[in-house]
């Protein structure tokens, strides 16, 4: 496994814990935790601190019933959430997203593909596959795009991002990643609106592909 | 009811150093009157070594009550232990989720799944990872959120193995230090940071206001996550 040398930064790892991530960015961010032991340890402390505000707040006083409705519920047998594991380069969180199936790959053209995972009011996640040497088309995006590296490597403008990398674009970052020789490169994307791209054809083609 | 030594063992002044003496006074004195006792022999203490197991080993006072109720849960399914546990946690989720503008009724209704979800995912807890208190608060925000969007939110895989059964309370008092640290840190800001702090963590802004944040995340945390991380890759080292 290569080293990861891009993490999620602290502010997102803070919302993440706290809950205040829009879903698809929660989505990558649970991944890159997947991957990333130092983002874990991270995010653990930021739990910490969650617990440490817990402990000081205010106790509200509970009724009556609930005390003992909740150790009346202790007997009652539930289903089994089901947790989805690692499955090739897909790590659980995008398995439960793909809940429990192998991406279903639409072509965008020149051998690059992507399936969509969620699209919606607060944004898009997205797989995408890119062949060697091959560009994502030129795009430029109204807020944060996040992109997970988890299979082969790209470069942008910005560098190298490679197995478990997570470039964090802002909104002001026009970049072209192009997938390195070797592997194709597959990645989780995530933004929250839908991407806007420079050249006028795919700008019409977008609310097709959705992307 | 759990057998004897619990209260023996920890000695009553360490346990009511980590209650709230308002709120919890009148239940330890009733746990003392009546004998309730919390099983100390589970595996997650340290137990003197050629010594008779039940025997659990004294200089570790600093294990906070919570976590020792929280091991007896996971390893005893005790449920005197898991009653304290609601006992404590209880009101205070519910002034914690309430203060997000949260009403009282449905405050309560999270409360139910947040402990059922302490109840039924115990086994997941690991002392020498987390707090009880930090345990409970992501339990606390997840069971939340997915309350209010009913769909599940994406959680991280877990790391593969389970909390070893015999973490020994250096570990754990470590954990429990940290904890403290950063608790008291908390206490020591002024009251507008802290209250920046409290509404970050209740999940009241966005990425991009907690990065506008000065003074987020706390220095403490810095070391909390290094520490961490040390213990992360210790626990995989042990795994290989």
């Amino acid at each position: 496994m290569t080293v990861i040398t891009h993490h999620t930064p602290d502010a997102l790892l803070a919302a993440y814990a706290a809950g205040s991530l829009p879903r698809p960015y929660a989505l990558v961010v649970a991944a890159h935790i997947s991957l990333c032991l130092e983002c874990r340890a991270a995010y653990e402390a930021h739990q910490a601190a969650g617990g440490a505000v817990l402990e000081n707040t205010a106790a509200a006083q509970v009724s009556d019933g609930l005390r003992a409705g909740v150790l009346d519920l202790l007997d009652v047998e539930v289903a089994p959430v089901t947790r989805y594991r690692r499955s090739g380069v897909f790590p659980g969180p995008v398995m439960e997203a793909l809940k429990g199936q192998p991406p279903r790959w639409k072509s965008l053209g020149l051998g690059v593909r992507q399936c969509i995972l969620s699209a919606g009011r607060e944004g898009s996640a997205r797989l995408l596959y890119i062949p060697p040497g091959q560009a994502v088309p030129d795009h430029s995006h109204n807020g944060l795009e996040l992109t997970l590296v988890l299979q082969g490597s790209f470069s942008d403008e910005t560098g190298q991002f490679s197995g478990g990398d997570l470039e964090v674009a802002g909104q002001e970052l026009q970049h072209t990643p192009i997938a390195d020789p070797g592997a194709p490169c597959i990645c989780l994307a995530a933004t929250d609106a839908p991407l806007r791209f420079n050249a006028l054809i795919p700008r019409i083609l977008q609310p097709l592909f959705r992307i | 009811m759990a057998p004897a030594g619990y209260l023996k063992d920890y000695g009553r002044k360490e346990i009511l150093d980590h209650f709230d003496p308002a709120a919890d006074f009148g239940r330890i004195e009733a746990m003392l009157t009546s004998g309730l006792q919390i099983d100390t022999a589970m595996s997650g203490l340290s137990v003197v070594p050629g010594k008779d197991r039940s025997t659990v080993s004294m200089p570790n006072p600093q294990i906070s009550a919570q976590t020792v109720w929280m091991l007896a849960v996971r390893d005893q399914r005790d449920r005197a232990a898991f009653a304290a546990l609601f006992d404590h946690f209880a009101p205070r989720l519910k002034g914690f989720i309430m203060r997000s503008g949260t009403g009282s009724g449905q405050a309560e209704e999270i409360v139910q799944e947040v402990m059922l979800t302490v109840w039924r995912n115990a086994a997941q807890f690991d002392p020498a990872r987390a707090q009880v208190s930090a345990w409970v608060y992501q339990i606390a925000r997840n069971r939340h959120i997915d309350v209010i969007r009913k769909e599940r939110r994406p959680l991280p895989e877990d790391l593969g193995y389970g909390p070893t059964e015999d973490a020994d309370a250096g570990e754990i008092m470590a954990v429990e230090q940290e904890g403290d640290m950063l608790k008291q840190a908390l206490d020591r800001l002024k009251p507008e940071q802290r209250e920046i702090i409290e509404r970050a963590y209740m999940g009241e802004f966005t990425h991009q206001e907690i990065s506008a944040q000065t003074g987020l995340p706390l220095g403490t945390i810095k070391s909390r996550i290094r520490l961490g991380l040390e213990r992360l890759r210790h626990e995989l080292k042990d795994m290989r």
